[in-house]
């Protein structure tokens, strides 16, 4: 057999393993799970933003008949007392959000009912005409208005780090040659995946429940109905197959599970409660957020003081955060750093984490204001960047596990042809219109958290590996099968990958751009304690090749195990399976991050946008006409699956940009565009020439596998890039996003 | 959404009988419009007359030389007519330009005429609308208005009608037959769509029962110079901010005949004849089309946030009116798919 592996999968493109159910439509989400006599659900919604529900006048739709039931505050039994109860693995600090008990509306489209009914036609005419008296009270939702109530946050949310201040930020600037100061403004966003919130609750006759529910991490959700319910870990399962899109609106258990929970349990029966469009803008979101930069340099363009505050809402309840600023002291070298951030209270929804929370929405401010300042300073953008490039986490006052973000730049640059840019603004044009070049990028954390990973193998050579961490759609499952079949030189159709089970072993929520890193080092893990056992067992077979070796001495390829040094002296895997007469053979591990390596480095990935715009002048029309994204992430594992996270980045980069809002009228505190009809994302012809690169980074500090994670850092800049290029094109500086017609008419 | 009957007429005596035979009746073509919004609650039809079965979808040359498009025709067989695309390009393209194609293979011609307008606050049952609820006041005015109109509005409505295709079918002058209790008759295309005024709870003059039964197309197609230009959000599925459809008969650079029409702008797709007399016999000129452009705006009156309309109309009217006269095949923004 050639030395040439044909199990080598790693770093390799193979396509998602699960296409073909999602192609076919076998794939099976939260909310079409076939459960036997089941009833259905369906939320009514307060319309107004603040006060307090006088009466609820059920009795007309509770005589319907196949009208069930009308859950609200009236009658829904006093759960868990403490808000520890309801706090998940993300909640920030606060009081977390209880559906339906008590009597007072905190924020517009609030749960305050939820019909039940025998199907599901009957539950949505029934919470249409079900009655119910507000007493309505002032609301507040306007941040602008209200930014001065700004207050500094506590770090009650898990990952919040407060705002870097080093040096003296003022006196830097005072020297400067050249300064700039501006002010930022993004509007309120939704993650609106595709797959709409739902649950699917099977009751089983025993009391147990199986819930399928659309989340990011099952057992996040586990653990709430635990705490408040009082359902232990062997009375409720939690399970998410397949996720038409997260985003980060799974990672908290969004409401659809506590009602369906709470109704399943009550009625005894098994339910299914979908959310609607609408609905889904009464989910979290990624906060309205107001953002100064002041940026100094010198004569020569050295970064002599940086200045960043950003303020943006949270809800009265509960106090969210994310990393906006401290970007702004890492991406750079700088020593006068002075960042602020704050947050308002306001009668709306708890924000929550979406895509690359705080560095997308800081990505934008920083950078749009870099290009200011290369502006002011008469230095070529990209050349600018170079000239501050941060060699050290200045931060946290460390070495990079490994950073290249240098070649990042080189390589976009030759890829894009930056050097046929011409500086000055309005001198590139297309026909009748003018063109318009822009650059930007970022820096988002490496992270790996703690996860256990099962695997069996079968006598016939079959594979199962398993861990509950959940699959966004990043291709979670694909990774998983790689690594495995890699690690013990499997094709990958031998190889099953389980995932998003709360029978399974524990992962943490799908988020922070960790999965690959987390589940796929347990993974690696856990095939390597599979091989060790497969090893001992072949050492026992007559004549073994293998005798005496340690599992280091040897490797597995194309279904053989074979001594590293003399690939000729090797066993067949699948004899040894057949010979040791056991039916399966597993293996458990978990792994965690590596302590000293986090004390000693600051682990990231980086990325730099390049982008060319077309600006029709007279009509304000803006095209994206070419994307050249180039990322540094360490190694990447899946080529297409990776490329495909960072298309769909450049995709959102140009919706923040240039279409995505959630617009609310703060008469009635409440948001407007509640459809895909008004909500406007991109549709095909607005996506034109995107050109993915990967420099990949040997970095053996990060984790086992080397790997930083995709899913976050190739939305960072892109927004900022194509703002920078409708400048580039037009000389108009638009500091309010998304760049509408609107506003550069 | 409430329960509801649903017949399928199979003609159209029957249809306009269902109807007649009903409280709080409705007629389905396409249901692309009605059912958004029986499910949001703003519609609340008790009895549906199904019309996919009529003997409606035909699209045939008239006897005066133009053509009548079925009432019942999809919006894409429509637009994608060999008769359509040569004679009335300016119509095929402002089909093509609105929706989607997944809706304009469900849509019919007579249902494009009868979508309501659009307006965020119409759509949420949350807030007051004059449209919804007669009498409750108008919640754009003095909102977040900037999809809304800057013509022919009124104190109770600033609703704008979403169609593009009206737009077209507006400049070509096509006429609307209908047929109800009370028999057949004809309506002008600029009758067919009303303005606001004290009752914007009516979007067009078709009185109860009647139905669309097809729409005539003149024998002019401004064929040779014609635009449709819509300024919009994104490139696809997405309602005009702005459009203009212009139809223009040139002899050598001197305007004979003159058709303009906007969308996005109005409670109907807004035609203006005074500009098209301002049009007549003149040379086609960027002078001239900035003078029929500020005389279209010259009554416009912006809501706040949709001020911005009334420059980028103007702007559009004249590169819409440049294009016509060109004789540019391409009216639309950079992207525009020619092919399905």
């Amino acid at each position: 057999m050639s030395t040439d592996s044909n199990t080598k999968y790693v770093g390799k493109a193979p396509s998602r393993v699960e296409g073909p159910l999602k192609v076919t439509g076998q794939a099976k989400y939260s909310a079409e799970f076939d459960v036997p006599d089941l009833v259905y659900g369906y939320v009514v919604s307060s319309p107004v933003a603040k006060g307090k529900i006088r009466k609820i006048h059920a009795d007309k739709i509770l005589a319907l008949p196949g009208v069930l039931q009308v859950f609200s505050h009236e009658n829904v039994p006093t759960l868990a007392w403490f808000d520890r109860s309801y706090k998940d693995d993300v909640a920030p600090g606060g009081s977390p959000f209880r559906p339906l008990q008590d009597d007072e509306i905190k924020f517009s489209q609030q749960p305050v009912a939820l019909v039940v009914a025998e199907t599901f036609e009957l539950a949505r005419y029934a919470a249409s005409v079900l009655e119910i008296e507000y007493e309505q009270e002032k609301h507040e939702t306007d941040v602008e208005a209200l930014r001065e109530k700004g207050q500094e946050p506590g770090s009650g949310k898990t990952g919040y780090k407060p705002p870097v201040r080093r040096g003296n930020a003022d006196k830097g600037l005072s020297k400067a040659e050249h300064r700039i100061k501006q002010e930022y403004v993004h509007g309120t966003q939704h993650h609106n995946p595709m797959e709409i919130f739902g649950a699917t609750v099977h009751y089983h006759p025993d009391g147990k429940l199986t819930v399928y529910d659309k989340t990011q991490g099952v057992f996040n959700c586990q653990q709430y109905l635990k705490k408040v319910f009082g359902l232990s870990a062997d009375k409720a399962r939690v399970v998410n197959l397949f996720m038409g899109g997260g985003f980060g609106a799974g990672l908290r258990p969004q409401y659809e599970l506590y009602l369906s929970v709470l109704a399943a349990l009550e009625l005894k029966r098994s339910i299914r409660l979908s959310l609607t469009r609408q609905q889904m803008f009464s989910l979290g979101h990624r906060p309205h957020t107001l953002q100064t930069v002041e940026l100094g340099t010198d004569a020569s363009g050295a970064l002599v003081g940086v200045k960043h505050k950003a303020v943006h809402e949270t809800s009265r309840f509960e106090e969210y955060t994310e990393n906006v600023v401290n970007w702004s002291g890492m991406l750079y070298q700088c020593p006068d750093v002075h960042l602020e951030y704050e947050v308002v209270p306001l009668d709306v929804f708890t924000p929550l984490d979406m895509r690359a929370p705080g560095a997308a929405t800081g990505s934008i401010g920083l950078e749009v204001a870099m290009d200011e300042m290369a502006y002011a300073a008469g230095i070529d953008p990209l050349e600018f960047r170079r000239r501050n490039y941060a060699d050290r986490d200045q931060n946290e006052d460390k070495p990079f596990s490994s950073k290249k973000l240098r070649e990042v730049y080189d390589e976009g640059a030759r890829r894009f042809g930056w050097d046929k840019r011409k500086m000055e603004p309005r001198s590139m044009r297309e026909g009748n219109r003018l063109v318009g070049w822009g650059m930007a990028g970022g820096v988002w954390d490496a992270s790996m958290q703690k996860a256990a990973a099962k695997a069996t193998i079968t006598a016939d050579g079959k594979l199962t590996v398993s861990s509950a961490a959940g699959e966004n759609g990043t291709g979670t499952y694909t990774v998983m099968t790689q690594i495995a079949a890699e690690t013990l030189g499997l094709p990958m159709e031998a190889v099953t990958a389980k995932l998003g089970d709360t029978t399974l072993p524990e992962a943490p929520v799908q988020g922070g751009s960790w999965t690959a890193a987390t589940v796929g080092s347990a993974v690696k893990s856990v095939c390597e304690a599979l091989g060790e056992k497969l090893l001992k067992l072949a050492q026992k077979m007559d004549d073994s090749p293998l005798k005496g070796a340690k599992p280091e001495d040897v490797e597995f390829v194309n279904g053989l195990i074979r001594l590293r040094k003399e690939p000729r002296q090797s066993v067949v895997l699948r004899d040894v399976l057949q010979v040791s007469g056991e039916r399966e053979i597993e293996a458990d591990s978990s792994v965690m991050p590596n302590p000293l390596n986090m004390q000693k480095y600051s682990m990231h990935a980086h990325n730099a946008v390049f982008v060319e715009v077309q600006v029709d002048e007279d009509l304000g029309t803006i095209h994206v006409t070419r994307v050249v994204n180039v990322v540094a992430a360490g190694r990447i594992i899946n080529q297409k699956t990776a490329r495909s996270q960072v298309l769909g980045s450049v995709v959102w980069g140009i919706s923040m940009a240039l279409m995505e809002e959630t617009v609310m009228d703060h008469r009635y505190g409440r948001y407007l565009n509640h459809n895909f009809a008004e909500y406007h994302v991109p549709v095909n012809a607005d996506v034109r020439d995107i050109e993915v690169h990967f420099v990949e980074e040997e970095d053996p500090h990060v984790n086992p596998l080397g790997v930083k994670g995709i899913g976050e850092v190739g939305l960072l800049g892109v927004a900022a890039a194509i703002t920078n290029a409708v400048y580039h094109a037009t000389g108009k500086r638009v500091r309010s996003l998304p760049l509408t017609i609107d506003k550069l008419l | 959404m409430n329960p509801f009957t649903l017949t399928r007429a199979a003609s159209v005596d029957a249809a306009v009988r269902d109807f007649s035979g009903h409280e709080a009746a409705a007629y389905i073509g396409g249901g692309t419009n009605l059912l958004d919004l029986m499910k949001e609650n703003v519609a609340h039809p008790q009895h549906l007359v199904g019309l996919n079965k009529l003997p409606l979808s035909a699209i045939e040359s008239t006897t005066g030389g133009g053509l009548r498009l079925g009432a019942t025709a999809s919006n894409a067989d429509t637009a994608w007519h060999p008769e359509v695309q040569q004679r009335y390009p300016l119509l095929s393209q402002a089909i093509l330009a609105g929706a989607s194609p997944q809706l304009r293979n469900m849509a019919t011609n007579a249902g494009n005429l009868m979508q309501r307008t659009r307006c965020y606050y119409f759509y949420d049952t949350a807030t007051p609308c004059n449209k919804r609820e007669p009498g409750s006041g108008c919640a754009a005015i003095g909102g977040y208005n900037r999809i809304h109109a800057i013509l022919g509005t009124s104190e109770h409505c600033i609703a704008t009608h979403p169609s593009d295709m009206c737009v077209a079918l507006a400049a070509l002058e096509a006429v609307v037959q209908v047929q109800g209790p009370d028999g057949e008759r004809q309506i002008k295309f600029e009758d067919f769509h009303r303005l606001p005024e004290d009752h914007p709870e009516r979007d067009n003059t078709l009185k109860p029962g009647e139905l669309i039964t097809g729409i005539e197309l003149p024998a002019q197609g401004f064929a040779e110079n014609f635009a449709y230009l819509k300024l919009r959000d994104r490139q696809s599925y997405a309602f005009a901010l702005v459009s203009v459809a212009v139809g223009l008969e040139l002899d050598g650079n001197t305007i004979k005949e003159a058709r303009l029409a906007l969308g996005g702008v109005a409670h109907k797709p807004w035609r203006d004849r005074a500009a098209e007399d301002l049009l007549k016999g003149q040379p086609a000129t960027e002078a001239t089309f900035r003078k029929v452009a500020e005389a279209v705006l010259k009554e416009a009156k912006g809501q706040g946030t949709n001020d911005f309309k009334i420059e980028l109309a103007k702007r559009a009217i004249v590169r819409a009116l440049t294009q016509a006269a060109a004789g540019e095949q391409q009216a639309s923004d950079v992207f525009t798919n020619s092919n399905p």
